[in-house]
């Protein structure tokens, strides 16, 4: 199945952003990042200087993509918790309804059990916001249209004018 | 799938390049890598094993410039050209918005061109996409070669419905700004119709 367009307006970006702080604080975590599953970074949070959070998206879409695989091989329908261990940091990745992640970076500030703990009501918040989101902007889309519906050819070409 | 973010006024789309093993994909990717400046590329991803054989994917993040106020960030793919890596390929296609199918002119790899065609309608379709709807941009690469095959020949095999195309040599980068273009503005002009 084909997915829609993903399209967050301010106020939907604000109630991602309030949740995952709040996830921060609560499971002592460094960092907080919200990655869909083609690995697109949504939002992040948390102490994250230093980190390429670009790439980190990508690179976690085809960790969850490829576990997933693996999940089948074995004859289960995916893993939805993923934990890595490192000697100072290490991450926790979750999924959050049918096509985000939520990864979780901590240190020894914190504990996979508290971490575990925190995500899970933050996952089941961030998955019921992602579904409004997509049922608005579906809604928003057939009702009015392509957001661009008024770029013109001119203003693609200018794009490439360089 | 495109992501538009109206807070951060920004548009994000994946471009996947698609084609048969040692096409060239990776050396679009190097290419558009050393040729763009640094304030509009993020950093390059090459998982790839020792042999610099692609693993599971390249991936390079571009910020293309702004259209209407909102920043327009491309990030590319490449897939794994080996037949045996086909799991992988059908992950890395996951949310595409437009392909690069990548064809080696070499005669001799004319029948792993045709493999790996069919291989990216069988995955596309499995995602529900079709490669006739969604924007797609085709690349002879390796012109230069004294065995290339004639164009034309290319042409009625691996482009019967007459899609857009580009002759290339990605090692010296004829052909690789021209075809990612392409494919961008493909993509761009998909989001403008996008619901109607």
């Amino acid at each position: 199945m084909m997915e829609s367009q993903l399209v967050m307006q301010q106020e939907d970006f604000d109630r991602v952003l309030e949740i995952i702080q709040k996830l921060v604080r609560d499971a002592n975590a460094k960092g907080i990042f919200v990655v869909d599953k083609a690995g697109q970074l949504i939002a992040e949070a948390g102490e994250l200087q230093g980190i390429d959070s670009t790439s980190l998206a990508s690179l976690t879409a085809g960790c969850v993509a490829a576990t997933g695989g693996l999940a089948k091989i074995v004859g289960e329908e995916e893993f939805p918790i993923h934990f890595h261990q490192g000697e100072r940091d290490n991450l926790h990745m979750t999924l959050v309804g049918d096509r985000m992640i939520l990864v979780v970076v901590f240190d020894e500030r914190s504990s996979l059990g508290l971490v575990r703990l925190r995500v899970k009501k933050a996952g089941n918040g961030l998955a019921k916001l992602f579904e409004d989101i997509r049922k608005k902007a579906e809604t928003e889309i057939q009702t009015h249209g392509s957001p661009f519906a008024e770029i013109t050819d001119d203003d693609i070409d200018n794009l490439f004018s360089d | 799938m495109s992501f538009i973010n109206y807070s951060s006024r920004e548009i994000n789309c994946k471009i996947v390049y698609y084609g048969p093993g040692l096409c060239g994909k990776t050396t679009n990717l190097q290419h558009i890598y050393l040729k763009t400046n640094p304030d509009v590329k993020g950093k390059m991803i090459s998982l790839a094993t020792e042999t610099e054989r692609t693993l599971f994917f390249d991936f390079l993040p571009l910020a293309l410039g702004e259209i209407r106020g909102f920043k327009t960030r491309f990030h590319l793919y490449t897939v794994p050209g080996q037949v045996f890596y086909d799991a992988s390929r059908k992950l890395i296609l996951k949310g595409v918005d437009g392909v690069v199918f990548v064809a080696d002119s070499q005669i001799e790899r004319m029948e792993a061109n045709l493999e790996s065609l069919d291989n990216l309608k069988v995955n596309l379709k499995e995602q529900g996409y079709d490669l006739d709807k969604i924007p797609y941009v085709i690349q002879y690469n390796k012109r230069d070669l004294p065995n290339a095959a004639p164009l034309e020949e290319l042409q009625k095999l691996c482009n019967p419905m007459g899609a857009v195309e580009f002759e290339a040599c990605a090692t010296t980068g004829e052909g690789v700004f021209e075809t990612l273009k392409a494919v961008a503005k493909g993509v761009l002009a998909d989001l403008k119709k996008m619901g109607s």
